[in-house]
């Protein structure tokens, strides 16, 4: 086991308060945190956690009626990690998955993601970090539940055998179930050898799993954030400056105050809450508040503005994140030279549970019920605001309504717990849609510049890219040489057989708050490049397929899924009245190729979508069901967002509000989206964002076969059909 | 001036705001929240409830125009699941984060009945006010003709997701749509 234990754990502390009896086996897997896996990780902050700390992966209580109990440490947003992770250790233990539960860990230190140095659920890290741990902490509680059995029966550990949740002994035909032997293996010691199944035996992994939260989820029963109720609560709502950065300046309560059920009116650091007896009555009451604001710096900015400082910041060098061979020298050289400047805006997540906290302050503790992706953040965020040791604080993770990032931030959290401590009560913070539409982490609004040499035969010589957007990672601490590589992962991977690559980043800070959206800096520029590259292809009067096949003959994995999304849509196969469009993007360490096939009205400037097809290659697949959903999920996500996602700028302010004016892809508008999975044997990788970026580019090159217009903005606009 | 209506089968009296919209009478008043606040101007269906038979928007509906009439809320279509759309969201494994589902069964629950065996134009326009955000749309879908073909509450197909959920075979998985 080099330099990794299991640990029993201290059952006092982890089962106070918990829902568990006091007996049965309980064990706990720490894994030491680990360097990060893989060079090229594309992480959030502070990945590199410092060495030693230990990380608790994964506990299993295995109670004395056979209950296995799977403490999932990670946020259900409907990822089906609960599920995923609940499978993994389920297969090693062999136990009977009808008896199998689940429960949210507490935000503790334990359970560090060992790529965030925190605890949270984000970057497509979840099975991915967690396979090994878990596979390992139910081997081990399966190796000590035969373990006390072969010493019940005095027989050999080596003569057992188990199934599911039965340990058997075949000389003599006896038989126990995991439950009756749990509270004696509970007392063994944690072995350090620990056998993994071959996967050839896996029974639940790569099989299609129905989710454990389906039931809750079809009654009405599963408790999001925003469902939470605890006695004498209040409810409460935020009043914020319209204009990023701006402050109160003075407010009158008076006429809020005057409508019954409104208990108090008070200003806390993100604006003016008011707190009533039901939401609606605090909602009510916010409108009849009168607040000056003092709207700060950034009152004048628009998005035009801001369109002109990234293009005045693209017009100069910038960090190189990557260069290759001698693109300046070889740029002269080149028999014909293109030039393409590409451009997305702002995005808000829109979760469809809007952003939302219950908090209970009192003077001996805090108790936080979060929808929250970032448990270590929303305790540190509370501990910080009420003065209370981090030890006082307690993170209670609800099932979220939906996260793509957004809920990696505390916003939220500081609200709630603020007023619950100002007024000395619990109070849930409730966001209205305009809230959450208006004042959100955005993807952010980015610029691409690129310049292409081709050799006489139209084959790509030359490929230079400069990325001119504001940084993620600037939010967390200063950056060196004002370089963030969020903003050019990707477009730094160009993965191309080009001689001669550069690729640099220009900062350009627009003033509007910017963060983790599904799949981050991918999002926009597997968009670019992928775009780009079909311009290569028609320049060059290649086939974009081919092109790519070639420019990836020593790039196996990006090959495998591209031949086989070209072959299941039948590229090249003439499909009348139908136009096709193809990309390939690999991100989060997994590899998703997409044809989208689409019909133009060009008369009516409007398309449709008829087919999205998808091939995949994500590691060994845990749950093929949940991988379905999860790339159908993100087809529709960045569908959305590449023909209607747009956060505009005016005055400083977002002039979006509502899904009117924000929109969403409706059912109707659903295209069929076949999954292909490729069969791997390597560890899975997680499968909740590598499908949204190649949607985009694969959609516009669609329409580029249609129409011979190359859509070099998003989103899509009617004029760009015509 | 007490509201009077039914409520799930049971009779209710509330006195509150009579332009109080029925979503916050249900969630924060009632305590019922299994009905869902989403946009609050009728954008996205999170908040559909069954009024006299009819899905409503009930975040736009207030209290007082509920007074004398059948409102059931996802909690109120059945108690155990056993409703057939239910059901066919259990069988099809629907929700993703869930959010939006309980005003789709809501939403779908109402169309069955005016129209027992609607076709996919059909079902796109009745759930056409019914946003999610995940993306569920396909399976929305299948799902709805699946619950058109059980045509009686059987508790028991329910039990596939009463504890864990079973595995699905994985040609019973391609067949229903997955994968494509
Ligand atoms: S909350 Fe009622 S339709 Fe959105
Ligand atoms: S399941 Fe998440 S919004 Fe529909």
């Amino acid at each position: 086991m080099s330099g990794r234990e299991l640990q029993r754990i201290d059952r006092r502390s982890f089962l106070k308060g918990g829902s568990l009896g006091a007996t049965g086996l309980l064990i706990g897997f720490y894994l030491p945190a680990l360097q990060q896996a893989h060079a090229a990780d594309s992480v959030t902050p502070n990945s590199a956690a410092p060495g030693g700390r230990v990380t608790l992966n994964a506990w299993i209580h295995v109670s004395p009626d056979d209950t296995v109990t799977i403490f999932i440490d990670k946020s259900e947003m409907g990822q089906s990690i609960l599920t995923g992770l609940a499978m993994i250790a389920a297969d090693e233990l062999e136990c009977d998955w009808q008896k199998v539960r689940t429960e949210f860990a507490p935000a503790d230190k334990v359970y560090f993601n060992p790529q965030f140095g925190a605890q949270g659920t984000g970057a497509s890290t979840a099975t991915r970090t967690s396979w090994e741990p878990l596979r390992k902490a139910g081997a081990a509680a399966r190796l000590m539940l035969v373990q006390a059995a072969a010493q019940k029966w005095g027989a050999e550990v080596s003569e057992c055998r188990t199934e599911k949740g039965t340990i058997l002994h075949a000389k003599t035909g006896r038989r126990s179930t995991y439950g009756s032997v749990a509270e004696a293996a509970g007392k063994l010691p944690v072995p350090q050898e620990i056998p993994l199944k071959d996967p050839r035996d896996f029974r639940i992994i790569g099989k299609p799993t129905r989710r454990l939260d389906t039931p809750d989820k079809v009654s009405g029963r599963t408790q999001f954030g925003i469902d939470v109720r605890r006695e004498n609560m209040l409810y409460a709502v935020v009043a914020r400056c319209p204009v990023f950065g701006g402050k109160v300046a003075s407010f009158d309560a008076g006429r809020a105050k005057a409508i019954p059920g409104v208990r108090h009116v008070l200003q806390i650091s993100s604006g003016v809450a008011v707190v009533a007896d039901d939401t609606w009555t605090a909602m009510e009451a916010r409108r009849a508040l009168d607040v000056k604001w003092d709207e700060g710096p950034n009152a004048g900015a628009t998005s035009e503005t801001i369109r002109k400082l990234f293009a005045e910041r693209a017009s100069h060098p910038g960090h190189v994140a990557r260069k290759d061979g001698d693109p300046e020298t070889q740029i002269e050289r080149a028999a014909r030279k293109i030039e393409a400047v590409y451009e997305v805006p702002f995005l808000a997540h829109a979760t469809m549970e809007p952003q939302n906290c219950t908090a209970d302050v009192t003077a001996a503790r805090c108790d936080v019920w979060a929808p929250t992706q970032n448990q270590t953040n929303a305790q540190k965020t509370a501990a910080d605001i009420t003065g209370l040791d981090l030890s006082k604080v307690f993170v209670h993770t609800t099932f979220l309504g939906g996260g793509f990032g957004r809920r990696f931030e505390s916003d939220y959290v500081s609200d709630a717990v603020e007023v619950s401590k100002a007024v000395g009560k619990p109070v849930k913070v409730t966001w209205s849609r305009e809230d959450d539409i208006q004042h959100d982490f955005y993807r952010t609004a980015s610029y691409a510049r690129f310049t292409a040499g081709l050799d006489a035969e139209g084959w790509p010589t030359v490929w230079m890219n400069r990325i001119a957007c504001p940084s993620i990672m600037a939010r967390f601490g200063p950056l060196k040489d004002n370089f963030d590589s969020r903003s050019v992962e990707i477009c730094d991977a160009v993965p191309y057989a080009v001689p001669n690559i550069l690729v640099d980043y220009q900062l350009a800070d627009a003033g509007i708050p910017i963060g983790f959206w599904r799949s981050v800096g991918a999002s926009q520029n597997g968009f670019f490049l992928e775009s780009f590259i079909d311009e290569i292809a028609a320049e060059g009067n290649k086939d974009p397929y081919e092109l790519r096949r070639r420019l990836l003959r020593n790039s196996p994995r990006h090959l495998r899924v591209l031949e086989t999304a070209a072959e299941k849509a039948g590229w090249g196969v003439p499909a009348p009245g139908r136009f096709r469009g193809i990309a390939v993007v690999s991100s989060y360490f997994g590899y998703v190729a997409q044809v989208v096939e689409i019909s133009v009205d060009r008369s009516k400037r409007s398309l449709i979508v008829h087919r999205v097809v998808c091939a995949l290659d994500c590691g060994r697949a845990v749950n093929p069901s949940s991988i379905d959903a999860q790339v159908k999920s993100s087809v529709v996500y960045a569908l959305t967002a590449a023909l209607h996602g747009e956060i505009t700028i005016d005055h400083g302010r977002v002039q979006q509000s509502n899904f009117h004016d924000y929109q969403m892809l409706r059912i109707a508008d659903m295209p069929v989206v076949d999954v292909h999975i490729i069969p791997s044997e390597l560890a899975p990788t997680g499968t909740g964002e590598f499908a949204v970026p190649p949607v985009a580019p694969a959609l516009c090159n669609a329409i580029f076969a249609a129409t011979g217009r190359r859509i070099r903005r998003l989103p899509i606009r009617p004029e760009d059909l015509a | 001036m007490p509201i009077e209506f039914t409520l799930n089968a049971k009779p209710q009296r509330l006195n509150v705001a009579p332009n109080m919209p029925l979503l916050w009478v249900l969630r924060d008043i009632l305590g019922m929240t299994g009905t869902k606040f989403g946009c609050g101007m009728a954008l996205c269906g999170a908040c559909t409830v069954h009024i006299n038979g009819e899905a409503a928007r009930s975040c736009v509906t207030p209290v007082s125009s509920v007074a004398g009439k059948q409102v059931v809320t996802i909690e109120g279509l059945s108690e155990d699941r056993s409703h057939p759309v239910q059901q066919a969201w259990i069988e099809l494994d629907v929700p993703q984060c869930g959010y939006c589902q309980s005003g789709q069964i809501m939403s779908a629950a109402a169309l069955l009945v005016k129209n027992p065996q609607p076709s996919d134009a059909e079902i796109d326009d009745a759930m056409r006010g019914n946003i999610c955000r995940c993306g569920t749309y396909h399976r929305i879908r299948l799902a709805i003709h699946r619950a058109a073909r059980l045509k009686e509450p059987r508790a028991e197909s329910a039990k596939a997701g009463l504890g864990g959920g079973e595995l699905l075979p994985t040609a019973e998985f391609a067949a229903q749509g997955g994968g494509k």
